[in-house]
């Protein structure tokens, strides 16, 4: 296993070269099956990289390990500088609040109102915030996700794309470093998927993100990816620009992008 | 007569056998294995939440909010509960005493078998089907729907957000809940000494009180804070434990009920043994 020495990235989110996330050579299987065979990728700073692949190919296996809400079976795994895997809790949170993890359900907290929800991650994180300012970042994140009328909703009064951008802005709410998306346009209607994806692409512009979004929509992809992995059995199976994808003969591709 | 029977067909009925043992003794091997992975785990959890109980930051909130939904969810089942023991308790206790003539003991037997044995023990059950079920379900589905992960990427440690505030809440309420029990159960044990009879409350009380010490009160009352701990324990443990399926949160739900009720009994067996001995 290579040990990429990588330089600590700027955590203020400047604009500093090199790469964010680093993995090298990462296994990754349940019971006799690997998931992930010597996978390897780089996010460079302000980059977003689009992982497209099948269902069950180990997309979302890829960005659980990279917050270790998975563990690798071999590989590093390195985020912002840090090797994940040799963190300990204290590291692992440090870590984790400068990344915005959207889970693909939304995963919003059920029993808590839309402001609890955007409340929750920034009073813990950041403790010595008035209450004004918390209410001024809550009206701030609903705005940029077009949702300032939801304040007092429950997340069951919330249709899907709502959801998803409510479950966005409570990544916001801590100004994260990186956005990892797991498949964030699955299970929305064509029009609501767009949005979504235009903005996944402002959030990228407005807080200078990097970000991992895993898809197997194309349309997604299009309208987000700087830079495209395509994943197969585990394995990178082309690594490229939009054009290059769009333009190539090969027919595992060709059946993506038709 | 001779019976022949070919090489071949013993060899084949032998290594069937023998493949049949091998793969029986495998099965038995992986169930032990699990069994005892599921007692390591589950002292990993009890041993996580106890370091997590001790931390710094403690989420006062939370846990005011699941005192709460315990004693709003259980408090109306248990006073129809403790009620109704105390009046059923009464009536099939009179004619045994009235036999020995000593009626006038009644208040005092019924005040007893309540609070040593029937409150803590039927308060108990009855919160392991109502509580221990509905946090084994609700944070089931919530590792079903990844809001734990969730909270574990946002930073936020889920044991002491959502157990450990479940179990001291538990812990803090169950014993609160047995003694409300009790004065039900023993409210109801007046009535039914007035169905056949006419006492008055101060006389009922003050003979129920009357052959009432500490050395019935205490040992009940520490056994509550044993079983509550154990309720919230199990149903934190079988929810926070669940699988990824929808099916794995009616699993975790009834699976805490059915170990949270036998640990209440197991406790309860050891607690009359330590009190025995006292």
């Amino acid at each position: 296993m290579s040990e990429t020495p990588t330089a600590k990235v700027d955590t203020a989110g400047s604009e500093s070269p090199g790469p964010v996330i680093e993995v090298n050579n990462l296994r990754k299987g349940f019971g006799p099956e690997d998931v992930l065979v010597d996978f390897s990728m780089k996010l460079n700073n302000g980059e977003n990289l689009v992982v497209l692949g099948k269902s069950g190919s180990g997309k979302s296996v890829l960005i659980k390990c990279i917050v270790r809400l998975l563990d690798p079976d071999e590989g590093t795994i390195r985020v912002l500088g840090e090797d994940v895997s040799s963190l300990d809790r204290i590291g692992l949170t440090e870590l984790r609040k400068k990344i915005g993890f959207l889970f693909q359900s939304g995963a919003l907290y059920d029993s808590m109102t839309v402001r609890q929800n955007l409340e929750f991650p920034l009073r813990r994180i950041k403790k010595d915030l008035s209450r004004q300012e918390i209410d001024e970042k809550v009206a701030e994140v609903l705005e940029n996700v077009g949702l300032p009328d939801t304040l007092d909703k429950m997340p069951s009064q919330l249709s899907g794309g709502m959801r998803k951008r409510i479950s966005l802005a409570r990544t916001l709410m801590v100004d994260p470093l990186i956005m990892l998306y797991d498949e964030p346009t699955t299970g929305l209607d064509p029009v609501t998927s767009d949005e979504i994806s235009t903005l996944i692409k402002e959030v990228q512009e407005k807080y200078k993100t990097s970000s991992v979004i895993i898809t197997h929509d194309i349309e997604c992809a299009r309208t987000t990816a700087d830079r495209i992995i395509m994943l197969l059995d585990g394995k990178v199976y082309k690594e490229g620009n939009l054009a290059e994808f769009e333009n190539s003969t090969d027919t595992t591709i060709k059946s993506f992008f038709k | 007569m001779k019976i022949i029977i070919p090489v071949a067909k013993v060899k084949k009925v032998a290594a069937e056998q023998t493949i049949r043992i091998v793969d029986k003794t495998i099965a038995r091997t992986v169930e032990a294995g699990n069994f005892l992975t599921n007692i390591a785990d589950g002292f990993l959890f009890v041993t996580r939440v106890t370091k997590e109980t001790f931390s710094r930051s403690f989420e006062f909130r939370e846990f005011l909010r699941q005192c709460f939904q315990i004693g709003n969810k259980t408090l109306p089942l248990i006073s129809v509960t403790g009620l109704i023991i105390g009046i059923v308790l009464t009536i099939q206790m009179r004619p045994a005493l009235a036999s020995f003539g000593a009626v006038s003991l009644l208040p005092g037997m019924v005040a007893i078998s309540l609070i040593r044995e029937m409150g803590p023990v039927i308060t108990a059950l009855i919160c392991a089907g109502k509580i221990s079920s509905g946090m084994g379900a609700e944070l089931g589905s919530m590792r079903v729907s990844e809001q734990i992960d969730a909270m574990e990427v946002s930073s936020v440690n889920p044991i002491r957000y959502l157990v450990v505030t479940r179990v001291l809440a538990a812990t803090l309420m169950i014993p609160l809940l047995v003694l409300y029990a009790d004065a039900l159960g023993i409210l109801g044990c007046w009535a039914g000494a007035n169905i056949k009879g006419d006492v008055t409350f101060i006389l009922f009380v003050s003979q129920a009180f009357g052959h009432i010490g500490f050395i019935d009160l205490i040992p009940a009352i520490i056994k509550t804070f044993f079983f509550g701990a154990v309720i919230g324990l199990v149903g934190t443990y079988k929810g926070y434990m669940a699988g990824r399926g929808t099916e794995s949160v009616g699993i975790a739900a009834n699976s805490a009920v059915v170990l949270a009720s036998l640990l209440v009994i197991i406790i309860d067996l050891i607690a009359v043994q330590i009190t025995d001995m006292l």
